[in-house]
């Protein structure tokens, strides 16, 4: 494992960007900030710029207005970004996909590196699904 | 010389957790001016719902928000149900006014939360978000999920609270009792909190009417209005409870009628449990006849109205949805112009008591390895140390 990768996957910095969902994913991300969770013992931390993000965490199905701003932030993001489909809305639209409003998938936008299904997914599937993450980037099984 | 400054706030900002997006008109450090863009969130829902099944609906209205994740199916079905012209069981009504009450605390205590996270008092965040898990175990042991129950069906509930779950709620209960008692005092008696709250961002009772808000931004400005009282559903009527009414219209009074609200809720879930017949949770209903209904709810951020219209067949032609936050989020323009643009960082905060560390740190006697100091004594400490704080600020 080279330097920077180790430096990577050791501890991410995560932005999260909410792109019309309906709250819930973003408030079980915040949760697992707080006591119960804490991820930060892991060296998980929200940031508040993209900018300064290894991981983009992406809730929602865009709609014509956030899609733009998607791809602008991943963009912005500093490679390599890891994206991250939180929710069974960013992961594949759920019953929004016939919405006038939804023009596409976020996978359609930006290179996913990990969906994590649910609606919303419980804290513990989020956990779970970033290890896994780390895991494939690392290399490892 | 006057000088404006656009400041953005948004879309994507640290403080916010959606997209929403605020330019405000500054001059110096004076709000002069405020413009609200939203449209970030927009998913069609109105229209989606016209393509859906009746019975499909409130899967879908459930995703309008996660917060309010009962109030939005909780009126459509009472937009239904009066468009059939039935009485549900008994049972059903009780189930439903435990499952809202339980969200308007969770949603209280999410936005206090918040709410000290804005102002820069992450403490507060961490602690009542702490908090409101015990409320989000509850909603999983009664409906399977954490948030997006799906307990709500035109004609009933889905699922039964089983007689087993009810003394565990029942203590969960009563764990929560000392824990806002403990809110109320720390967030109350705050001075820091205090001076960053009160007397910013008022809303006037006249203002209050005229920018027509509802719910709890109403009720702080001396606004007695509340569904539950005003136009009872579910089973308001057959418990007792009161109305918080503040009359200051303050950041301060807001989250004062929030807390006190929590208790009233809490005053509700109990007596429900308690008075809960035995009996059938839904009501099977064949077809929906033409027609149209209309549903209110008091969500936890105000009145939630839906209206449905039907033409007999088994989607509905119309479905109108008003949240609260629509009327609530214009008041901002009066709130917010005229006040500062207060800095992230508040130096204030920085002389702040630490809440947040107690629940880490166990202090043990070195040689018996026992506990000498709990939670509860460190946070009693550092409320003596508010207090000495707040003497010495006088
Ligand atoms: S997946 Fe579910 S909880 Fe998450 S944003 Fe979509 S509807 Fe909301």
């Amino acid at each position: 494992m080279d330097l920077k990768l180790k430096a990577l996957t050791k501890s991410l910095w995560v932005f999260h960007a909410a792109c019309s969902p309906c709250n819930n994913c973003d408030i079980e991300i915040l949760d697992l900030l707080t006591p119960r969770y804490d991820v930060e013992r892991f060296g998980i931390a929200l940031v508040g710029s993209v900018r300064h993000a290894d991981v983009l965490l992406v809730t929602g199905v865009p709609n014509y207005k956030t899609k733009e701003i998607l791809k602008t932030l991943y963009s912005q993001a500093p490679q390599p970004c890891l994206v991250v489909a939180v929710g069974n809305c960013a992961c594949g639209r759920m019953m929004f996909k016939d919405s006038y409003n939804s023009p596409c998938a976020v996978d359609e936008l930006v290179p996913v590196s990990a969906y994590i299904p649910g609606c919303p997914p419980k804290p513990e599937a989020m956990i779970a699904g970033v290890v896994k993450l780390i895991q494939k980037v690392r290399g490892k099984k | 010389m006057s000088h404006k400054v656009v400041v953005p706030i948004g879309p994507y900002h640290p403080l916010q957790e959606e997209p929403e997006y605020f330019r405000l008109y500054v001059e110096g450090e004076k709000v002069v001016d405020i413009d609200i863009v939203i449209g970030y969130m927009h998913r069609g829902i109105e229209e989606l719902s016209e393509h859906k099944h009746f019975d499909q609906i409130p899967f879908l209205v459930e995703r309008i928000c996660g917060i309010c994740s009962t109030s939005h199916p909780f009126a459509y079905v009472n937009a239904v149900e009066d468009l059939i012209k039935i009485t549900i069981p008994e049972r059903a009504l009780y189930i439903r006014t435990i499952i809202a009450e339980m969200e308007r605390i969770h949603s209280h205590l999410l936005w206090l939360g918040l709410a000290g996270h804005f102002i820069g008092y992450n403490t507060v965040w961490m602690w009542s978000w702490r908090y409101r898990e015990p409320v989000l175990d509850m909603f999983e042991m009664i409906t399977g999920n954490r948030n997006h129950y799906a307990m709500m069906k035109v004609g009933g509930v889905r699922r039964d609270i089983k007689d087993e779950d009810v003394p565990i709620l029942k203590k969960t209960l009563d764990d929560l009792v000392p824990a806002v008692d403990m809110f109320k005092g720390a967030v109350m008696d705050d001075p820091v909190i205090k001076a960053r709250l009160k007397g910013i961002g008022i809303l006037t009772k006249q203002q209050a009417i005229d920018w027509a808000v509802v719910g709890p931004t109403a009720r702080a400005s001396g606004i007695n209005i509340d569904v539950r009282k005003d136009d009872p559903y579910g089973a308001y009527d057959k418990v007792s409870w009161n109305v918080i009414v503040e009359e200051d219209g303050d950041i301060f009074a807001k989250t004062k009628v929030r807390i006190l609200e929590m208790y009233e809720s809490i005053r509700i879930i109990r007596e429900c449990l308690d008075k809960m017949p035995k009996g059938p949770i839904d009501f099977d209903v064949k077809d929906i006849p033409p027609g149209e209904g209309i549903g209110r709810v008091e969500a936890p951020r105000g009145e939630c109205f839906h209206y449905v219209k039907s033409d007999g067949t088994n989607r509905p032609i119309r479905h109108k949805i008003r949240a609260p936050s629509y009327m609530n989020v214009a008041s901002n323009k009066i709130a917010a112009v005229g006040g500062t643009i207060s800095d992230a960082t508040i130096t204030l905060a920085a002389v702040d008591p630490c809440y947040c560390c107690t629940e880490r740190l166990t202090v043990l006697d070195k040689h018996s390895n026992k506990n000498i100091m709990n939670g509860w004594d460190l946070i009693r400490l550092s409320q003596e140390k508010t207090e000495k704080l707040r003497n010495s600020i006088k």
